[in-house]
């Protein structure tokens, strides 16, 4: 188990869970990022942060401090 | 045959996510029937259209685009006020018409599980299809109508296609009853809700109603249960404690259990209604995103992209302006010839027409900064640029987001302040709508270039800058750092609080749509004359009248009666606070009759060097004039080095535009925040006048 923000580019696998009881870690539910969601890890932006991940269908970014929150099993 | 009375009209609040085509749907049901104003204080604009169909007349309210209807702010709040008849500047909705996007239907019927709860009858418009269909996906319309008891339209917005079908749905509505759907909540939390609801009916006059009920239960972020709904006792907030205790005992832990809920009730009604090829082809939107957001590609194409849009806004601004004032010299060579002269001539030529001029002279650079947004906006990339510039914005305390608007504001901030709507988070768009003014606009430039040109040595240093480049762009430093400094405070002082998520959506690339693209340039241009027009306007007759009178019978040309006006003894009443700036009482002058408009200053120093209006700071006699000028009653220059750049800082850190301050007020719906940004700015500009000179009088001195 490690965190989303430690995902490397073109890796993928499903939310585990969310950290956080704040606006933060809300908007990341609300966006679909509930546990056993599957993501890929798309890019990551030239300065570092923050990154583009593929879920439901649709491309979402977060910086890594938020990605942080999350809590992932990578898919071998 | 009996007349019939008109149908009542039907009013219908309009929702939807982002990226979905809602403007778009918005424009094309209401075309330029709409109005816009303001909810009572916050900054979400109230935006109202009208519309037909078969003699029924519709109001449409159109709220701000989101992906949840889950409040945690006041501008957030409005949206469900609104849709429950709780917010008094609208009308309680018949129905809510939710736009989703079907190329991506399971984010978006986040939103419309929500608006079901609230028990309004409901019609969902599926806009782009057609991308849908593109993608390879098949959506099984009438399979999701019997499962939702809603009627589900398929429509394309931008090509007015669906709309007839859409607004007869919406008629229907009024008599067809709608079954209201089935909570996606678990039973055990749908008694913890039905318990406080009971609970609140008790303590409170008028109940709550039920889906705010639920709100308080889920809302952790504390908005609502501290002043976001203002009944709300101790009593209460222990009740809603031990509920989410004992639901988190039961394995539903808050906030988490909403989308879990939520998102399970949507796979359940989505499986077998969409069919999505089984691998996902790489779409041509995602090789354009590739490219785009790139380590080399995409920052070279996003460098390119903001040195063309800042460019495009510059060039415009200059042809701009001669063009305003080719128009004003014929319209007040057409009054000088057609009214005697006197006080009304003087009104109408240096009054009325400088105002209106004054007011025009925007609308250019309005219309192709919002050119250039609404495509990108429309396209998709707006978003990719808030992505790539996020890490260098976030330094300070700002998100990718205000990148686009304080970039704008070095060709005008008068636009830039305006497109600070992209900015979601309010208080970072206001942070960003008040340092936007300290950008060295286009309008500093002539008083850089005179002072430049006229005191400051064409010499080189370090054998390849040149001293004069270097003071220009020092003047453009001196308002960043002070930029950064100031975001920095406010974050730590008035405006601190939680760095607030840039979670964001990167929507697909598409072509944009030319109307809507339009529609929001127009938009943006007339709402700018309107709000902010009447404003200017009035400072502007302001100024003339404090430059006109009183007369002074016995003056023998126009610095005579400058130096007699109110103007004019303004300017002599704060020469002991302009001293040591190093100015003498004209530039303290001229200075003043520069506040509402800071491009004055050199028709202003012409006139009180006593040279006649018609001086530019390409001006030969006026850098002369400038040069030789002596302190009055002795042959001692006025002007020098110091002198000379305690003015430029001055007029790079002042805030010396009715305009920027005009539009922070149409902007934050409050004369608080344009009071403040004139205050601190006007402040920090003395401050940093007062350091330049006497720190420079030290080595020239």
């Amino acid at each position: 188990m490690s965190v989303l923000s430690d995902a490397k580019v073109g890796q993928g696998g499903v939310v585990v869970r969310v950290d956080g009881m704040d606006d933060v870690a809300i908007r990341l539910l609300e966006m679909g990022l509930t546990p056993g969601t599957e993501f890929e890890l798309i890019g990551i932006a030239p300065l570092g942060d923050p990154i583009e991940i593929e879920i439901r269908g649709y491309r979402l970014s977060l910086r890594k401090s938020e990605a942080a929150r999350v809590t992932i099993e990578l898919t071998a | 045959m009996p007349a019939e009375s008109p149908p009542q009209t039907l009013t219908v609040a309009l929702l939807g996510n982002p990226n979905t085509g809602k403007s778009t749907l918005f424009s094309a049901l209401c075309g330029v029937r709409q109005r816009t104003g303001n909810y009572p204080g916050v900054t979400v604009e109230k935006k109202l259209g009208h519309a037909e169909f078969h003699w029924q007349p519709f109001t449409i309210v159109d709220l701000p685009g989101s992906y949840s209807l889950a409040p945690r702010s006041p501008d957030e709040m409005i949206a469900v006020d609104v849709l429950l008849g709780r917010q008094n500047a609208v009308d309680e909705p018949d129905a809510v018409l939710c736009i989703v996007d079907a190329s991506n239907l399971e984010r978006n019927f986040y939103l419309v599980s929500q608006v079901l709860e609230l028990g309004k009858p409901t019609v969902i418009a599926l806009n782009m299809v057609d991308v849908a269909r593109d993608r390879g996906m098949t959506i099984d319309v009438d399979l999701l109508r019997n499962r939702l008891h809603v009627p589900v339209i398929e429509i394309q917005a931008n090509r007015k296609w669906g709309l007839e079908e859409l607004k007869q749905a919406l008629v229907d509505t009024l008599k067809v009853k709608q079954t209201p759907p089935e909570s996606p909540f678990p039973e055990l939390f749908q008694a913890e809700v039905t318990k406080l609801e009971t609970h609140c009916e008790q303590e409170f006059e008028t109940p709550l109603p039920r889906y705010l009920v639920e709100r308080l239960l889920l809302d952790t972020s504390g908005y609502l249960s501290h002043g976001g709904i203002r009944e709300i006792n101790d009593s209460i907030q222990t009740a809603i404690s031990a509920a989410r205790q004992r639901l988190a005992g039961a394995g539903m832990p808050v906030p988490a259990v909403e989308a879990m809920a939520r998102y399970q009730w949507i796979g359940q009604l989505l499986d077998g209604v969409v069919q999505r090829p089984s691998s996902r082809p790489k779409s041509f939107s995602d090789k354009v995103d590739r490219v785009l957001t790139h380590r080399i590609w995409g920052t070279t194409v996003f460098v390119l992209l903001m040195i063309f849009l800042f460019q495009a806004v510059f060039w415009i601004a200059g042809p701009a302006s001669d063009l305003i004032d080719w128009l004003k010299s014929h319209a007040s060579n057409f009054v000088a010839a057609a009214l005697a002269e006197g006080a009304l001539q003087s009104l109408i030529i240096n009054g009325a027409i400088e105002g209106v001029g004054g007011v025009l002279v925007f609308l250019p650079q309005i219309f192709v900064l919002f050119l250039f947004i609404a495509i990108l906006e429309d396209c998709g990339y707006m978003s990719r640029a808030a992505y790539l510039m996020d890490r260098l914005m976030s330094r300070v305390g700002l998100s990718g987001k205000s990148f686009i608007p304080l970039l704008s504001s070095f060709a005008c901030a008068v636009p830039g302040i305006m497109s600070a709507r992209v900015i979601e988070n309010p208080r970072d768009r206001l942070i960003t709508i008040l340092v936007a003014p300290l950008m060295s606009c286009s309008a500093r430039l002539p008083v850089y270039t005179l002072l430049i040109g006229a005191f400051i040595p064409s010499q080189r240093v370090l054998g390849v800058f040149g001293l004069q480049g270097l003071t220009m762009f020092a003047m453009y430093a001196i308002g960043i750092v002070t930029a950064v400094f100031v975001t920095l405070v406010l974050r730590r002082t008035i405006l601190k609080g939680a760095t607030p998520p840039f979670v964001m959506e990167l929507p697909s690339y598409k072509l944009p749509g030319l109307g809507i693209v339009l529609y929001r340039m127009l938009d943006r241009g007339w709402a700018f004359v309107r709000r902010a027009g009447t404003l200017i306007f009035a400072v502007t007759i302001l100024v003339w009248a404090a430059a006109y009178y009183p007369r002074y019978e016995a003056a023998e040309n126009p610095s005579e009666q400058l130096r007699h006006s109110f103007l004019g003894r303004a300017g002599q009443l704060v020469e002991p606070a302009v001293r040591p700036l190093g100015w003498d009482w004209k530039i303290g002058c001229a200075a003043i009759a520069s506040f509402p408009a800071r491009e004055v200053v050199i028709a202003t120093l012409g006139v009180i060097y006593n040279l006649g209006e018609d001086e530019d700071e390409q001006s030969e006699t006026l850098r002369e004039t400038l040069r030789s000028a002596t302190w009055e009653g002795t042959d001692k220059r006025v002007f020098n080095v110091p002198v000379a750049l305690s003015i430029m800082v001055f007029f790079a850190l002042c805030a010396q535009c009715s305009s920027t301050l005009a539009v922070i007020k149409r902007e934050t719906n409050s004369w608080r925040w344009p009071a403040f940004t004139f205050a601190y700015m006007t402040g920090l500009a003395y401050v940093a006048a007062f350091l330049t000179y006497q720190i420079g009088s030290l080595f020239v001195g």
